[in-house]
């Protein structure tokens, strides 16, 4: 009898705690849904070279890691590259707002130094890649809130002739 | 802007009898009681007064000093309706009793003419409680300099006070901004310390960012991304010429004039590293300062130009280092919490003024060469690129605003702000405003 009280209660008081975490994951996830640790993952500004070719990868704060969808994006680009051998492109590489100008201009040259190392890898000459940074110049979205900024930081593959 | 420098100021003496200083202000409290300062209207001769626009020429004048005392922080000008005297008496001998009334403790009278096409305009400055004069000088220019002449005499009254140089008769180069975010058009301006006089030096074709003064103020560097090129340029101010800096394959930022001007001292980005060099501007030759696969930008000599202050991220994280001028003997100098970037070497030598970020705050603060004694000024939402006063006790620096998700409320304005961390100030622009910097005296 006190046995199966003592389970009621835990039992309850799991569903209770169930119940609750699910609602908190529910919140979460419709806040964080374009963001997947502090990199943008949703589709807003993306544009494409080709058809399912992204001309675009985004970056964590402070960062210029690529990302796996990142370098999915970048294979997809390189593919597309190597088909077409006579198109050349510019990398253009972007911060967000959070950051001092001068620093964000090496950042933006750095984050499009790593989607152009990758695209060399995958096969594509170097000379019909160059690189350009904006640093914090030139954002795609103006608004100051975290999916902004997360939009913002991205490395932007444009055809050059 | 050269004949503008070069007009000469016939700096008359008269009275050149030594006065010993009474009043005194010492500048190195943080919040003091402002000097009560009468600054009478300078009185303009009647033999010139068919040129009306004299006649506002001494009001005017007396206005500009008084709002430069003002802004300083350490002066606080009197309401000029409780002055009885007229200032033509007041400025051959003043009735002290008068002054003292309306608590003033200093008091500056003038008078104004035009002989042969120039204006001579002629100032004194008394100590009321001593009742005794401290200080007269006349300057002799082309009318149209007038606004300088008041700059001139505010930078005298400052020093004769304070026992420090000023810092009004100066130039403030900055980058003014419109139009939209994702769109920002923007412009080299100049314009004076006050606000008055802008000039737009580039015509906002292009991106221009991060201008510098040499420091005989007739030059400028700064970063453009004319045809797409991001680089280091060059500006005669004077004449309006513009050079790229320099022969680099990649990206060249982070300018800065070396103390005697002879060099240029930048980052050049290739292949996602940023490293700083130097350039000769007569040999043109390139020097390599920094060799690491970190960043390494916004470098800042060291008045004495021995020492170079940087910023690099070869730690993680945006950080200041400290090294000898060849590059050799970097040390980290901050270890606080946050971030650090935008180092400025104090022209007095003993201090550094930086950017820091934490917790998506962003502040201006100082401390000492070594890291040690890190005061932060001021925090905002958004704030960086601090640059000095010539007498180093003042800060510049540009301001964000937050804004909406279509870019709404955004603005950039220029703030100036005491070392104390005291009399934050709004420098007011034509337009938003950002990167700027603070010349040095025009007038040595």
């Amino acid at each position: 009898m006190i046995l199966s009280k003592f389970y009621r209660n835990t039992f309850l008081v799991l569903l209770l705690s169930l119940v609750l975490s699910a609602c908190a994951t529910q919140k979460a996830v419709k806040i964080d849904s374009k963001i997947q640790g502090d990199v943008y993952t949703g589709t807003d500004s993306v544009k494409y070279l080709a058809d399912g070719v992204k001309d675009r990868i985004f970056f964590a704060t402070n960062e210029s890691v690529l990302t796996t969808a990142s370098r999915d994006t970048l294979r997809k680009q390189a593919a597309w590259l190597r088909k077409n051998s006579d198109i050349t492109v510019v990398l253009e590489g972007h911060c967000d707002e959070r950051g001092t100008r001068e620093y964000n201009l090496a950042l933006g040259e750095r984050r499009a130094n790593a989607a152009k190392d990758y695209l060399m890898t995958y096969g594509v000459a170097s000379d019909r890649i160059s690189v350009i940074s904006y640093g914090k110049e030139r954002p795609v979205d103006s608004g100051s809130s975290p999916l902004a900024w997360s939009k913002n930081r991205r490395s932007v593959t444009v055809r050059a002739n | 802007m050269k004949n503008i420098l070069f007009l000469i100021f016939l700096l008359v003496i008269f009275f050149a009898k030594s006065s010993f200083a009474l009043i005194e202000i010492d500048i190195t409290r943080g919040n003091l009681t402002p000097l009560p300062v009468a600054v009478s209207p300078l009185h303009v001769e009647s033999k010139s007064s068919e040129v009306l626009k004299e006649i506002k020429v001494g009001s005017e004048i007396s206005k500009i000093i008084e709002t430069n005392l003002l802004r300083s922080g350490l002066f606080n000008p009197l309401e000029k309706d409780a002055f009885v005297q007229k200032p033509d008496i007041a400025h051959l001998k003043p009735r002290f009793e008068d002054w003292k009334l309306i608590k003033a403790q200093a008091l500056i009278t003038g008078k104004v003419n035009i002989t042969n096409d120039k204006l001579r305009v002629e100032f004194r400055l008394w100590d009321v409680l001593a009742a005794k004069e401290m200080m007269a000088l006349a300057f002799t220019t082309v009318p149209n300099n007038w606004r300088r002449v008041a700059h001139i005499i505010s930078d005298k009254v400052y020093k004769r006070l304070t026992g420090e140089e000023g810092y009004f008769d100066t130039r403030i180069i900055y980058v003014s901004e419109a139009g939209p975010k994702t769109q920002r058009i923007k412009k080299l301006a100049i314009m004076d310390q006050d606000g008055a006089n802008t000039k737009y030096l580039t015509l906002g074709n292009e991106l221009v960012l991060t201008p510098r003064f040499n420091p005989t103020n007739q030059m400028v560097t700064y970063m453009s991304f004319f045809r797409n090129l991001p680089r280091v340029y060059l500006l005669d101010i004077e004449t309006g010429v513009q050079e790229v800096v320099g022969d680099f394959p990649g990206m060249t930022f982070a300018p800065r004039f070396s103390p005697d001007g002879k060099k240029i001292i930048m980052s050049f980005a290739k292949g996602g590293n940023s490293d700083i060099f130097t350039m000769d501007l007569e040999t043109r030759e390139v020097e390599k300062i920094t060799e690491h696969p970190a960043i390494d930008t916004s470098p800042s000599y060291s008045p004495n130009g021995k020492y170079i202050c940087f910023n690099s991220d070869r730690s993680g994280l945006q950080q200041i280092y400290i090294m000898r001028k060849d590059g050799s003997d970097v040390k980290r100098i901050t270890f606080g919490q946050g971030i650090y970037g935008t180092p400025v070497w104090s022209p007095r030598g003993d201090l550094i003024a930086f950017t820091k970020m934490y917790q998506n705050t962003f502040y201006i603060g100082v401390m000492r060469t070594d890291g040690s004694g890190e005061r932060l000024l001021t925090e905002n939402y958004y704030q960086e690129a601090p640059s000095w006063s010539p007498n180093g006790r003042v800060l510049i620096f540009y301001r964000e605003t937050k804004s909406g998700s279509q870019g709404e409320g955004y603005s950039a304005t220029l703030w100036s702000i005491d070392l104390t961390g005291y009399n934050e100030r709004l420098i007011e622009t034509l337009t938003d405003a950002s990167d700027p910097s603070w010349s040095s005296l025009l007038t040595n």
